[in-house]
């Protein structure tokens, strides 16, 4: 476990360092919540039907989304897919570290050393200018901790499948460019799932999607309850450790693939 | 006729100061610091048509950022200067029409287009009449041996093969000056050779006015007529190769691989300069005791492996020469005037 | 040879070049296309739900979208160089454009283009002819001159953003993210009709960064609405021009830089 533990705190403290970007980024955020706030506030305003969610549920709903959006930005890992354009990743390959368990660390240390930067800044400006809310209740609240941390979790495993695709050049460019944007819009960042047509909810709740995003948010603001919700982060949990094991599969055909081909 | 005129030129840059550690870094976030350098204070020469300057110094020296000034890139503090009767940076445009420029680290070809490709896009924005360009690159490609390489992209190419398409590249526009920045720099020993018998017959059959900046003590040797050497943003030396020579021939370095590694090195018309394994080096005034009877001295006293003769790094000398200086007491630039062709 | 058709040479170059790689560009145009076009499905599934935005319905919001989304793709996709010039001072390389006998912004503008933001262009275009037809547009001679008119406006905006953003990068090559917050923002506000914004944000959007003269007021011409902004008819045909004096002004600003470089060196 030690030269996992090592190389998650070497790239957790390494991107710690880059406070400038964070503050840019949480510039950009601030700005993407404002415009959406007012967006859903021009469709309130006009409104007679009974909504999925009030309008103060979606102003914690767009929030939360800005404070955590580094959950819901899937990528691979750049450094690691170079490698495996230069070929350098066979001598990866030839370490004494299990490639997964590695590639899975980075992709967990990438996400939380920036998300911690950026989400106390966010929430503190929404908390004092936006009307952002504390959490449903202290149970609620702690709930959403742990799904946020269930949510970490599954985005690293869906960014270690992203990275590990890589080692089919052209396939694992299509899955790259295709998968993120399915999962971005499905997870609740476009509109939140509740808003979806009802028809469609069976298969959100279904998907692994909504683990990122709309799962944590929803149990902060207490609109999933505290029983509920334990069995949500169960789901993401359930769908974290079946993209793990199919990571790890895939992982073995591709570098034997690549052995097989001379590298 | 004189091509290029520089005089009293002064350029300075401020450094942006960064205190070390956390807290630096966050003060540095609030206020910088910045501090004056002094890259040419005041610099004064001037170049004939068709001469072959080797323009030399330390790093740091001012030697890029006088090319730059030349060229009309960069914008000086004070002072003056003409190219081809014009002023480089208010005419940048025609400046950099009439001049050619290599820089040794970085080709100014496209990286992933064939050779042949970069030339007709380079006579496109040179706007080289077809004729003109057709000559001149036939006859560069001739001269450099690029046959071979011409439907190479560039990103492929060795350093020693790039070079000499850089060189080609620059000279498509017919220009009456060539600035070389460091052309030889991490060379192959055939290549370099390549590159200096270019230059010289550039310079010798078409009059073509070239300032090189090198850190090669034979590409001065072989090439250069006349050396200025730049230390600290002021003239040294201005004058032919032998001056620079009766400042360096007084400096020669013996360097023997003993046998076997212990025992004292010495002798006493040779000084020791470093003493490293079986390694040691001295250095020595052939003026005192000739190379051969050095080394047969040496070689008398130990078991030597083995032996070259070799002139000092430039920089050394250079430095060399301002401590003499400073000691002697006058660090003026010295300017042989009758020593000019 | 002319600066038009160097202009033009650069582009075949870096067109070819990147054709090289055929199924990657198409996977790139894919994946651009669904990225971006995700934002037209949030808005189909709002309007299910909701039946107007302050007023707006589904196909006039479209229209606005798709606007926007032409004129963000085609400033995209010609003014990569633009975009990517922070890497370009990095490397150091503008050096070597400063040495040939040709305007800096020129070379920059020639430097690269991305054919894969057609997939952005291609759901804006779709976006706008879904909203077209759907939405009663009464169309005069005017009026379908003005829709190229805003998208030339619009395009024009846009590049000059990546004009200005790329200027930053003389005085410093950090916090560029900031700037692409104004632009990639900007085409995110202009998706929506701005008067469904505050104020101040309005505002800003109309007379710092002309936003809504490449966008909002040209369309509420082509609608034929009156506008509860109050603007006069004569001001909404001639609006998208602003665009294009701004990027005048974004080449303005890039010459001052170009001058700041050159006395400070790099």
């Amino acid at each position: 476990m030690k030269p996992y533990r090592a190389v998650f705190s070497a790239r957790f403290r390494m991107l710690l360092q880059y406070r400038t970007a964070a503050l840019a980024g949480c510039a950009t955020q601030l700005f993407w919540g404002i415009i959406r706030m007012m967006i859903f506030a021009g469709f309130y305003a006009v409104s007679t039907a009974t909504q999925p969610m009030t309008y103060p549920e979606v102003v914690n709903y767009i929030w939360l989304g800005q404070a955590t959006i580094l959950l819901t930005i899937m990528h691979s890992d750049a450094e690691v897919r170079s490698m495996i354009r230069s070929g350098a990743v066979v001598y990866e390959m030839a370490r004494p570290v299990d490639l997964y368990r590695l590639w899975y660390c980075r992709a967990v240390a990438g996400r939380a050393a920036p998300l911690l930067l950026r989400m106390l800044p966010i929430f503190l400006v929404a908390f004092l200018c936006f009307g952002f809310a504390l959490p449903a209740s202290p149970v609620a609240g702690l709930l959403w901790a742990l799904a946020t941390v269930g949510a970490l979790l599954l985005a690293s495993s869906f960014s270690a499948l992203l990275t590990i695709t890589h080692l089919w050049t052209i396939a694992g460019d299509g899955v790259n460019r295709i998968l993120p944007m399915f999962i971005y819009a499905f997870s609740g960042m476009i509109v939140p799932l509740p808003f979806f047509p009802d028809s469609l909810q069976p298969l959100l709740r279904l998907l692994p999607f909504r683990g990122v995003a709309d799962t944590p948010f929803r149990i902060y603001m207490g609109h999933i309850p505290p029983a509920e919700a334990v069995l949500a982060v169960l789901h993401q949990l359930a769908w974290t450790t079946v993209l793990i094991l199919f990571g790890n599969w895939l992982l073995r055909r591709g570098t034997r693939r690549l052995v097989v081909q001379g590298g | 006729m004189a091509q290029i005129v520089v005089e009293n030129l002064v350029k300075t840059f401020r450094v942006a100061e960064r205190a070390p550690g956390m807290w630096g870094a966050l003060k540095g976030l609030a206020r910088r610091r910045h501090r004056t350098v002094t890259a040419l204070d005041g610099i004064s020469f001037t170049l004939r048509e068709g001469e072959l300057l080797g323009y030399i110094g330390p790093n740091g020296a001012g030697k890029s950022t006088t090319v730059k000034i030349l060229s009309g890139i960069l914008v000086p503090d004070s002072g003056r200067v003409e190219v081809l009767g014009k002023e480089p940076w208010t005419h940048r445009i025609e400046t950099v029409a009439r001049i050619g420029v290599v820089f040794g680290q970085r080709t100014q070809l496209w990286w992933d287009l064939p050779v042949i490709e970069s030339f007709d896009l380079l006579r496109d924005i040179y706007r080289v009449p077809s004729d003109l360009y057709r000559r001149n690159r036939d006859e560069l490609v001739a001269l450099l041996h690029l046959e071979p390489l011409l439907d190479t992209p560039v990103r492929q190419l060795s350093l020693g093969q790039r070079m000499r398409c850089d060189l080609a590249a620059s000279l498509l526009h017919s220009p009456r000056i060539l600035y070389l920045d460091e052309p030889t720099i991490g060379l192959d020993a055939v290549s370099k050779l390549a590159v200096r018998d270019f230059v010289r017959r550039l310079n010798q059959e078409r009059g073509v006015t070239v300032i090189l900046t090198t850190h090669d003590m034979d590409d001065i040797e072989t090439l250069c007529s006349r050396v200025i050497v730049i230390h600290q943003g002021g003239i040294f030396l201005d004058g032919t190769l032998e001056q620079l020579r009766n400042r360096v021939s007084s400096e020669r370095r013996l360097i023997v691989d003993l046998a076997n590694e212990n025992g004292p090195v010495s002798d006493p018309d040779a000084e020791l300069v470093s003493r490293q394994g079986r390694r040691a080096t001295l250095n020595f005034d052939p003026g005192r005791v000739s190379p051969a009877e050095l080394i047969a001295r040496i070689v008398a006293r130990h078991e030597v492996v083995d032996l070259f003769v070799e002139n000092p790094p430039i920089e050394e000398i250079v430095a060399r020469i301002y401590s003499s200086c400073v000691a002697e007491g006058s660090c003026s630039a010295e300017q042989d005037r009758s020593a000019q062709p | 040879m002319g600066p038009l058709r160097l202009y033009f040479r650069y582009v075949g170059v870096s067109l070819r070049g990147q054709m090289q790689y055929r199924a990657s560009f198409i996977l790139s145009a894919i994946g651009i296309f669904g990225g971006t076009g995700v934002e037209v499905l949030g808005i189909w599934v709002m309007f299910q739900r909701f039946s107007t935005l302050r007023g707006w319905r589904m196909e006039e919001v479209l229209l606005f979208y798709g606007v926007v989304g032409i004129a963000f793709s085609l400033a995209e996709g010609v003014g990569r160089g633009f975009d990517l010039f922070d890497g370009l001072i990095r490397q150091g390389e503008f050096d070597r454009l400063l040495l040939r006998p040709r305007g800096t912004a020129f070379q920059v503008a020639a430097q690269q283009w991305q054919p894969a933001r057609i997939g952005r262009l291609a759901q804006a275009v779709i976006a706008f002819a879904w909203g077209a037809s759907a939405a009663d547009i009464h169309w005069t001679l005017p009026r379908v001159a003005l829709v190229p008119f805003a998208v030339l406006g619009g395009a024009c905006l846009f590049y000059g953003l990546f004009v200005l953003q790329a200027t930053m990068c003389f005085w410093t090559v950090e916090s560029l993210e900031i700037w692409a917050t104004v632009t990639y923002g900007g085409n995110e506000t202009g998706q929506y009709p701005v008067s469904i914004y505050r104020r101040w944000f309005r505002g800003f959007f109309t007379f710092i960064i002309p936003l809504a003269c490449v966008s909002y007021f040209p369309m509420i011409a082509i609608l034929g609405r009156r506008d509860e902004l109050g603007s006069p008819v004569w001001f909404q045909l001639l609006a998208p021009g602003i665009g294009i004096f701004f990027l005048l002004v974004s080449l303005r600003v890039w010459r001052f830089g170009v001058r700041h470089y050159r006395s400070t060196g790099s």
